[in-house]
């Protein structure tokens, strides 16, 4: 049985807390648009930043990122660090992308957005 | 004896250790396919085609009813880990299938949604970016489903033979699962619902 002791990381309150963090960090998203509290640019940035506030939430309650197997033993920094490489190419593929599309988007503007742009 | 004993069980230990970190990396690849669906949805979500867009498409508190549901899963799913730690087989029975069910109830809204939407005319091949909504959330719908039955499938050897270090360790592999879709949803939630109804 000692193989489960080990294991045991959290009780309750600890996961209850994390639990109750996300719901308040949902919440808090949720009427920041419905209410329309905030505008243009500042609510998009505060929603996307209240989003990775709650993907650090779950990953540190619910997945013990950086706490694998720390009992008594050296720590294991693999988890972390494919973690952190997956963020990486994350961001080269989705930003890389949007970049792009974005750019030719600007470039290519079919004539008739052109004329809209003029009449403007 | 003692000492077979131990070095069994620093055995299942490590076989435990490298598998739960093989499907952690097989989980980081997985992003790294939301990812690239992420970015295609956000390039073609202004390309309606004429016809309607997220703002008009989609109802905020029926998305926000869909997270909670998700939200609760992953508790109710972690509420199952501090059993197995107490070796309580009924309990880990228990608070899968609360799981299971909340995770039934969010996968029959979203395919209620889906086909409230394909019955309007609205489906995939109404516009460049109801594809990229049906391809984003339907994988993850896709992943939902297969979740579920694999929480059936783990769950059958638990009933009949009780916790073992192996069923311990997969139930472990699925929790980690489960637990990403949650996150999956947390980004879905804010880039195709709340970001669409700005």
């Amino acid at each position: 049985m000692t193989l489960i002791r080990q294991e045991e990381k959290g009780t309750v309150k600890f996961y209850l807390l994390g639990f109750i963090l996300c719901i308040a960090l949902t919440l808090a998203a949720y009427f920041l648009v419905a209410k329309e509290l905030l505008s243009g640019m500042t609510v998009i940035l505060a929603i996307l930043g209240l989003g990775v506030i709650q993907l650090a939430v779950q990953l540190i309650f619910f997945m013990h990122l950086g706490s694998e197997y720390a009992d008594g033993r050296p720590k294991h920094h693999w988890n972390m660090l494919v973690f952190f490489f997956m963020i990486m190419v994350l961001v080269i593929i989705v930003f890389g992308s949007l970049w792009i599309m974005y750019n030719l988007n600007y470039r290519e503007m079919p004539p008739m957005d052109m004329s809209e742009q003029m009449e403007k | 004896m003692t000492k077979h004993l131990s070095v069994q069980e620093h055995h299942l230990e490590e076989t435990r250790v490298k598998t739960i970190f093989g499907f952690w990396s097989y989980l980081m690849t997985d992003c790294i396919l939301f990812g690239t669906l992420f970015a295609t949805y956000i390039v073609l979500h202004t390309n309606t085609f004429g016809g309607p867009g997220a703002k008009e498409l989609f109802s905020l508190p029926f998305a926000l009813t869909e997270t909670l549901i998700l939200l609760t899963s992953s508790f109710t799913c972690t509420l199952s880990k501090l059993a197995a730690y107490r070796n309580d087989k009924n309990k880990v029975i228990l608070w899968f299938a609360v799981t299971f069910l909340l995770g039934v109830a969010f996968i029959a809204m979203e395919l209620n949604e889906f086909s409230h939407l394909v019955h309007d005319g609205n489906s995939w091949r109404r516009s460049g970016f109801l594809t990229g909504f049906f391809t984003l959330v339907g994988t993850h719908g896709l992943h939902i489903s297969t979740g579920l039955l694999w929480m059936i499938i783990l769950i059958i050897p638990v009933f009949r033979h009780g916790l073992t270090p192996v069923s311990l360790k997969r139930l472990t592999c699925l929790r980690m699962f489960w637990h990403f879709l949650d996150i999956v949803w947390i980004f879905i939630f804010t880039i195709v619902y709340l970001m669409g109804a700005l």
